[in-house]
């Protein structure tokens, strides 16, 4: 009989034990158990690197700021000599004549970014998908080396195997299943192809990592409920991972529209509004890399080439405040 | 020696389970008493959890697990060929340590199960969700915000509408794996209230490290060391009188 009454009370302990450990955890938080105040070096460098960090964060987005008025500055002159809706909305293109109209390029660069996200988007999702949900770790441990070294790759790689491979595949292969005649392969498609690759394996790999934050639990969860695998992963972990995932895309194409050296050597580079993926185009990125050299040379061409990228600027700008609107909204559904 | 003579929903034969090398699970049988709360119980690492995951075949879904043995529910054994694995989970309802709301809303939450099943009709499902959230005791604190996110509850409510989310499905079986550990005295309490109403109609088997929860609501125990089951029998049996040395010293709390 005693034994029993001290079985109970050992219980008894051990679950008071239980609640003061959750207390002793809680009050940690709100009083340090060491006190700050007794070294007063600790507590300057604390109040010095609180300020550096903020310096330092200030700086950085003062940069963007920056770039901004040098680039509205460089490009008053050819504001002053054209109206805005001309440069933005005519397809002249003369710079000797003084006439300077962006649309070929905002649309090349526009088509270009989007055949690439069209590609790449489905394609980096579902590798992401495998990887994360069926592949075994042997798979992994070749996998993401892969990728990474994949992610690596200098631009200049891939626009020579663009020029190599996609450029004449797009020329004889491509569109003779579609039915088109003559065509140089020289295209926003091939710039899109390109494009959709150097981005893929960044997608890819944060995309990864996102659906790695999704807890297992939630999985079996969800698999307890009677959902197949296919359901789970598609209403309840990549519904869960969302906000990650369109964070991964808005970064990987931020980097899209503003690469350069890889779709210049396959977009053809006329100056065009391009009326199908077969036609060459011409990307913003590729008009500036191409004459900045002589950008000097001609009147105002110098001006027309600072406001090209910021047009570029502001694209990316747009873009990105969109995206992050509709991640917010999405964040909010689930959190 | 009582095992025989209670109707068993879910029937243990045999069962080994190793994670790559580490046996977690020896020779396992034993037969859990329909319509009754069972507690597994046992010190840390013992296999209460991978045990539990063998129920509904979560287990397979980690890497390099390996199975052997049968576990019939119903009659059928699970791991057999013809086992159709999504029927026989949803005869389970699951509740975890942390309460794992799915993101949508506290409505699509319970809806989910039950449209992924293939019920559809709007008044159907607003009846049943009604009906399950009151049935978990949720439903007049949440029936102004149904459509909110449930993430945004607190840990108690999300456990509670993590058991009508489990019911919604209507299993046979609940299965809790340490259920309370993550909630406040209060919460806790509700839950367990819940658990003792259910048993009446549902199997019940929880995982609990808490001697006293398992006095407080258990039927039946399972006592689990390193991997093998010790002792198991009814509540008073095995907590009040135990056979074995082992049990003795755990219950005791010589070991933990
Ligand atoms: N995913 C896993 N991979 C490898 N080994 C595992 C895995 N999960 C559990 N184990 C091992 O299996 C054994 C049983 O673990 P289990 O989680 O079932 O214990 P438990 O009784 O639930 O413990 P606790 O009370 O701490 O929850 C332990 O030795 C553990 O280390
Ligand atoms: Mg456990």
């Amino acid at each position: 009989m005693p034994k029993e009454i001290n079985d109970d009370d050992i219980q008894n302990i051990t679950e008071n034990i239980d609640e003061l450990e959750i207390t002793a955890v809680s009050t940690q938080q709100s009083t340090p158990l060491v006190k700050t105040g007794s070294n007063p070096l600790r507590v300057i460098l604390d109040g010095f690197m609180g300020k550096v960090v903020k310096a330092m964060t200030i700086f950085s987005l003062l940069l963007l700021v920056l770039i901004i008025i040098g680039l509205v500055l460089k490009s008053i002159p050819v504001l002053k000599d054209n109206p805005l809706s001309t440069l933005l909305f005519s397809s002249q293109w003369s710079p000797f004549k003084g006439e300077f109209g962006f649309l070929p390029f905002i649309l090349s660069t526009v088509y270009v970014t989007l055949i690439a996200a069209v590609i790449a988007i489905p394609l980096s999702l579902f590798t992401a998908i495998y990887l994360s949900e069926y592949a075994n770790k042997r798979f992994l441990k070749y996998a993401a080396p892969m990728l990474d070294i994949l992610g690596g790759i200098p631009s200049v790689i891939y626009g020579i195997w663009g020029v190599l491979l996609i450029v004449p595949f797009v020329r004889d292969d491509f569109s003779a299943w579609l039915g088109v005649d003559s065509v140089s392969g020289y295209s926003i498609l091939s710039g899109g192809v390109v494009l959709a690759v150097m981005v893929f394996p960044v997608v890819v790999q944060i995309v990864y990592e996102v659906l790695k934050t999704v807890p297992h639990e939630l999985r079996e969860a969800t698999l307890s409920l009677g959902a197949t695998k296919w359901e789970t992963i598609k209403k309840v972990v990549i519904k869960r991972a969302s906000p990650g995932i369109i964070a991964a895309c808005i970064l990987g194409f931020s980097r899209a529209f503003g690469e350069t050296i890889a779709v210049l050597m396959v977009v053809g580079n006329v100056v065009q509004i391009p009326k199908g993926i077969f036609d060459e185009g011409y990307p913003i990125p590729a008009l500036i890399a191409n004459n900045y050299g002589e950008m000097m040379s001609i009147p105002m061409y110098d001006s027309a080439l600072m406001f090209a990228a910021l047009i570029l600027l502001v694209i990316v700008l747009v873009f990105n405040v969109y995206a992050r609107w509709v991640l917010n909204r999405i964040e909010k559904s689930i959190k | 020696m009582t095992s025989s003579t209670i109707k068993s929903h879910i029937s243990i034969k045999d069962l080994n389970m190793h994670y790559g090398k580490n046996h977690a699970l020896k020779n396992i049988s034993i037969n859990i008493p329909d319509k009754k709360l069972t507690a597994i119980i046992g010190p840390s690492g013992c296999g209460k959890t991978t045990l539990l995951k063998t129920f509904n075949r979560l287990i397979e879904n980690v890497d390099g697990t390996n199975i052997t043995g049968e576990v019939l529910v119903d009659g059928e054994n699970i791991y057999g060929k013809n086992a159709d694995v999504t029927n026989i989970r949803k005869k389970m309802g699951l509740l975890n340590q942390r309460p794992t709301p799915l993101p949508m809303s506290i409505y699509d939450n319970i809806a989910f199960g039950m449209s992924i099943h293939g019920i559809k009709q709007k008044g159907v499902l607003n009846e049943k969700v009604e009906h399950f959230l009151r049935v978990a005791s949720l439903w007049d604190e949440v029936k102004d915000r149904l459509h909110s996110p449930a993430a945004r509850l607190s840990i108690g409510q999300q456990q509670r509408l993590c058991l009508a989310r489990g019911l919604a499905v209507e299993p046979e079986i609940i299965l809790g794996d340490e259920p309370t550990s993550a909630l406040d005295p209060i919460s806790t309490k509700h839950i367990e209230q819940k658990f003792v109403e259910l048993k009446e109609q549902y199997t019940i088997v929880m995982v609990t490290h808490i001697l006293r929860q398992a006095r407080r609501i258990a039927d039946y125990v399972i006592f689990m060391y390193l991997g093998e089951i010790i002792e198991h029998g009814p509540t008073e049996m095995v907590l009040g009188n135990p056979q074995h040395q082992l049990t003795k010293d755990y219950v005791g709390g010589a070991i933990s």
